[in-house]
């Protein structure tokens, strides 16, 4: 079995969203809630308290009737790579229990080693990150659709998008198992990719020419959200429209263009 | 904010730095968190066997496919089928979260029989015996008191077997009150019949269209099959292709949109019009269709000899686009342009039917906006509208028909769908409360069964419905869920959720082709439910006589591998049935009308209607006591239909929607302005038919004057993550019938705001 033992080209798992196709519709985050087992409570309104790995934002362009514009805009985790791995969430948990893989580039969160201090919390610019104030209760019966996939959290702990990483390991056992060296791009696919109903999100290794991301995180519309923090994410979004591209980065006036660094 | 942000990062990356050096909090924090987190309650989802089961999602009219997949007997998530022809691995945020409906807190577990007062949820759960022998005396009783007629049935979808089996029970019973669920899929079959001559569903080939002129429709907010239009729509982005979407509102197909077109709500019709004027003056129009395949395009005479204007001449007479730009609001140069551009692309398609189109609307809108359809010649070619025929596979014989239901069946309707006032349409759902409190048929309303609609909280006017309700002695809901209107009733026979159960599932709507589904049980039944056939044949057969005769199957499965014939196993096998080679009919043989053409307004009304073309629909209320125009609108994120949002959906309404149980209604700065109210205060909104406490949203997606709230919310019955919050604006709605149709076409209502 040399083959297997080789040693993989570190791969780089990012996503492209192309903000002009996505209807807001949340497809996207009811699939990612059921796929991570993510609870619920009776009153969700409060949005700062309501853990959504997923979530969908609206903007608006802030013009008068009827010059107004909305757009929608999914946010999961941007596993920032940060300078080498230094995202700013990995950098200050004195835990460990958040981490940075050099292999796929996917930024972990380890519940059993998270004790809530919530500084992560505080570290990441793009509010993906959730305490568990309450422990999770579903309505008898209601948890039999729990999946074994991923472990369910309890209170005291933070939890985040994971770009459902217990699917790539389940992908990575099935290739090793057949003594292959790679995994195919549809094999490892993020459960918000998969049903999105717009084809809005493409998932895929950032580093590999093979994977459309590769390409379409250089389309000319492309950007990062706070590019200008340094938190090098891994989240592109692409839009047509100069007003939502300036948004995400607070742009001033009067700056020229907004474009992506590509990774 | 930017600034604060990062510096407040830096110092937290110098502090974390320094602790994490050393082994001690290390070892701290590991212990921590094994103090913090072994709490007995959190389940452990067990593992086993993985296993996957491909099905058809039932929640709405769409009839995507799903794969399901099983962790030994338990179904863990739902997911998009893929390959399937509707939906191609997509789903919808209902679809994905079906499991909770499933799994929910609000299903019906057994039979049950109210024991306290109506409403007051305190019930017994008794055998299906019981349930079946009590719903069976009660009807016999009726029947044999000679008022067969005095029992009337709802049910949700018009097609397929099920709904059939109650059509069929109804008239072997002997009563003509059947109705279903409407939607614009009614007004648009009616439009069909009139233009086309033909008794068929729309198909839209809507990835193909180049130019789409959507006149309210919610392109991607749940309006045809919805994930099919989803991927339209990206299709359309991919390719360049245009939308142009006419609405008064910035909903989301709107912001999507390439032109977004703010039109004064109800004036579609007039706009829609108008185009045809610019396209018929300056010769724009498909000349070889209008010609060749069309018939009342210009003036005609009838056999008699009597003259009757033509399109032409109707149009060039009141739509030029300076009058329209009086009604709708919208530039006359605009109104130019866009009808310039639709008659220059080369594959235009014109839509309509409001939001996710759950209240069929005005049909002389539906029929200006199928003209245009027809002006170009988008009608069954590549990129158009197709009419499909109706599903027609449940070919059962004609029940036989005792003395008593002969008798019944003579009797006028309850809700006023009868030869005379509206000869097109077949029920009048919308019609139902008025006519039992009317008493305008000249018979009591004595018993109603409920299957698949939750009419008291869809139908509108509900105070009108619920006064209806209170006086039938009699309710029968077969809901899976304990919705609003399982919970008003006498007697639950609940069905197995559409994840339980096998059934066919016909046609999806907007599909241009012909496409059978089948649902089957992913899981096995999880509580003492019955597929509603096997229910319904029960009570019949207990009834015995020509009743039961009807029903001879053994049971529902019997009859449903009867009715689908050779195609039984191709569904077993795949759970769709294609038909791939499927081409629209060619000109030549696509209409049945009198001419054998495409009839244009005049030509199409055969029964002479004498009804005024040009009729906007009014809604209720006079704008003296009600200053402000109210409008419901759709969003994916809240069903609106029979079932209510899952708890995963109620996660994502907006925090501009929903704010702890309060709605917010948007309204225009300058309207809030006017009435002294601001963003976030609580407010009274007030129509002809309810009030509501809302709160102000300041919204520069609506006019001014006009006020907009969601649909979806005020559920009262349902689970607590979804029961009491907001408002169900259907309590605050009424509606209006169409002159032509007698279905609900109202598109708002008037309404006043006041600060609380
Ligand atoms: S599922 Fe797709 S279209 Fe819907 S909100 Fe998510 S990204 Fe947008
Ligand atoms: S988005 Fe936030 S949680 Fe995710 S890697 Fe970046 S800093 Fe960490
Ligand atoms: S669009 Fe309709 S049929 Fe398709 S998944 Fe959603 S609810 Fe089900």
């Amino acid at each position: 079995m040399k083959k297997a033992q080789e040693h993989t080209a570190p791969k780089k798992y990012g996503m492209v969203i192309d903000l002009d196709k996505c209807t807001g519709c949340g497809a996207c985050m009811a699939a990612c809630m059921a796929e991570n087992n993510v609870p619920f409570r009776e009153d969700e309104t409060d949005k700062n308290l309501s853990i959504t790995w997923l979530r969908v934002y609206k903007l608006t362009n802030g013009k008068k009737f009827p010059n107004a514009d909305v757009c929608y805009l999914p946010r999961p985790c941007m596993h920032c790579e940060g300078h080498h791995g230094h995202s700013p969430c990995v950098s200050v948990c004195p835990a460990t229990a958040t981490d940075y893989s050099y292999d796929t580039g996917i930024v972990s969160q380890i519940y059993t080693r998270c004790f809530g201090c919530r500084y992560c919390m505080a570290a990441c610019p793009y509010h993906v990150r959730y305490f568990n104030w309450w422990d999770p209760v579903w309505p008898e019966g209601m948890e039999k659709m729990l999946s074994p996939n991923v472990s369910v959290r309890t209170r005291g702990v933070v939890e985040k998008c994971s770009f459902c990483f217990h699917r790539y390991q389940i992908a990575m056992e099935k290739v090793r198992y057949e003594g292959r060296a790679e995994l195919a791009e549809d094999e490892y696919q993020t459960a918000c990719t998969q049903a999105c109903p717009a084809n809005a999100i493409t998932f895929g290794d950032l580093n590999n020419h093979d994977h459309a991301v590769y390409k379409l995180k250089t389309h000319p519309d492309a950007f990062r959200l706070l590019e200008r923090l340094g938190t090098n994410p891994k989240v592109y979004y692409i839009s047509s429209r100069e007003w939502v591209r300036r948004q995400g980065d607070n742009y001033l006036e009067n700056e020229g263009k907004v474009v992506a660094k590509a990774h | 904010m930017n600034i604060a942000r990062r510096s407040f990062l830096a110092f937290l990356i110098g502090g974390a730095a320094g602790t994490a050096l050393s082994p001690l909090p290390w070892k701290l924090t590991d212990d921590l968190s094994i103090w913090t987190q072994t709490w007995p309650w959190t389940p452990v989802p067990p593992d086993g066997e993985y296993s996957y089961v491909n099905s058809v999602c039932t929640l709405c009219p769409g009839g995507c496919g799903i794969t399901v997949r099983k962790v030994d007997n338990r179904a863990v998530k739902i997911e998009g089928m893929a390959g399937h022809p509707v939906n191609d691995g997509g789903i919808c945020i209902l679809g994905a979260s079906g499991l909770q409906l499933l799994y929910g807190p609000r299903r019906v577990k057994a039979p049950m029989r109210r024991v306290g007062e109506r409403g007051e949820g305190k019930w017994e759960t008794i055998s299906w015996d019981e349930a079946i022998a009590a719903a069976a005396e009660k009807l016999e009783g009726i029947r044999s008191a000679g008022n067969p007629q005095g029992v009337a049935c709802m049910v949700g979808d018009r097609y397929g077997t099920v709904p059939s089996l109650f059509e069929r029970f109804m008239t072997a019973y002997g009563s003509p009150n059947f109705m279903s669920d409407a939607a614009i899929e009614d007004s648009y079959r009616i439009t069909l019949n009139l233009m086309h001559g033909k008794n068929a569903i729309p198909g839209f080939d809507a990835g193909n269209a180049d130019f789409v002129v959507s006149f309210g429709s919610g392109v991607i907010e749940g309006w045809g099959s919805p994930v099919r239009m989803f991927l339209a729509h990206g299709k359309w982005k991919d390719e360049n292709k245009t939308l142009v979407q006419v609405e008064p509102r910035l909903s989301n197909t709107a912001a999507k949109a390439d032109k977004w077109v703010a039109v004064q709500p109800g004036t579609e019709a007039v706009l829609a019009l108008s185009m045809a004027y610019v396209i018929i003056k300056e010769n724009l129009y498909d000349k070889s269709f209008v010609a060749e395949n069309a018939a009342a395009f210009e003036d005609w005479r009838d056999d008699e000899g009597k003259t009757y204007p033509g399109f032409k001449t109707f149009v060039l007479n009141g739509f030029s686009p300076a009058d329209a730009s009086k009604v709708t609001g919208v530039d006359p140069s605009l109104i130019v342009s866009l009808a310039r551009s639709f008659a220059g692309a080369e594959k235009p398609l014109a839509l309509c039917g409001r939001g996710k189109g759950n209240t069929p609307g005005s049909l002389h809108e539906f029929m200006a906006v199928h003209a245009l359809n027809g002006l170009v010649g988008a009608i069954n070619r590549p990129g158009g509208v197709w009419a499909i025929d109706v599903p027609d596979y449940v070919t059962w014989p004609k029940p036989g028909l005792d003395e008593a239901a002969r008798a019944g069946l003579e009797k006028p309707r309850v809700d006023g769908a009868d030869g005379g006032a509206y000869p097109y349409t077949e029920s009048i759902i919308s019609g139902f409360a008025d006519g039992v409190n009317s008493g305008s048929a000249g018979y009591g309303v004595e018993a109603l069964l409920v299957s698949g609609a939750n009419p008291l909280y869809t139908l509108r006017d509900a105070q009108a419905v619920r006064k209806a309700f209170d006086s039938i002695g009699f309710v029968v809901s077969f809901s899976s869920y304990m919705d609003e209107t399982a919970a008003q009733a006498d007697l639950i026979l609940p069905n197995h959720t559409y994840l339980e159960r096998r059934q066919d599932v016909p046609a999806p709507f907007g599909l241009n082709m012909p496409v059978i589904g089948m649902s089957r049980p992913v899981v096995p039944p999880q509580f003492d439910t019955r597929q509603v056939g096997d229910s319904l044949m029960g009570i019949a057969r207990k009834m015995g006589g020509s009743v039961g005769d009807a029903f001879g199957w053994e049971s529902y499965e019997a009859c449903l591998k009867e009715t689908m014939g050779a195609a039984w196993e191709t569904l077993e096998k795949d759970g769709i049935l294609v038909k791939a080679d499927y081409a629209p009919e060619g000109w030549g043989e696509a209409f049945n009308t009198p001419s054998k053409k495409f009839q244009f307004f005049t030509g199409a009304y055969r029964h002479g209607e004498n009804k005024d073309l040009m009729s906007q629909m009014k809604i209720e209320g006079e704008a003296a006591d009600f200053p402000l125009i109210l409008i419901p609108y759709d969003s994916m994120r809240l069903a609106s239909g029979p079932v209510a949002d899952t708890p995963f959906m109620a996660k994502t309404i907006e925090e501009d929607v929903l704010i702890h149980d309060d709605v917010y209604v948007q309204v225009n700065p300058a309207t809030a302005a006017s009435l002294n109210l601001r963003e976030g205060k609580v407010a009274e909104l007030t129509t002809p038919v309810g009030k509501a406490r809302v709160r102000v949203h300041l919204s520069e997606g609506i006019g001014e004057g006009v006020i907009a709230l969601p649909t979806g919310l005020g559920h009262w019955a349902n689970s607590k993550y979804i029961a009491g919050k907001g408002v169900n604006v259907n309590r605050l709605m009424s509606p209006v019938a169409d002159p032509v149709s007698g279905l609900d076409a109202a598109w708002g209502i008037r309404a006043k705001l006041a600060r609380a």
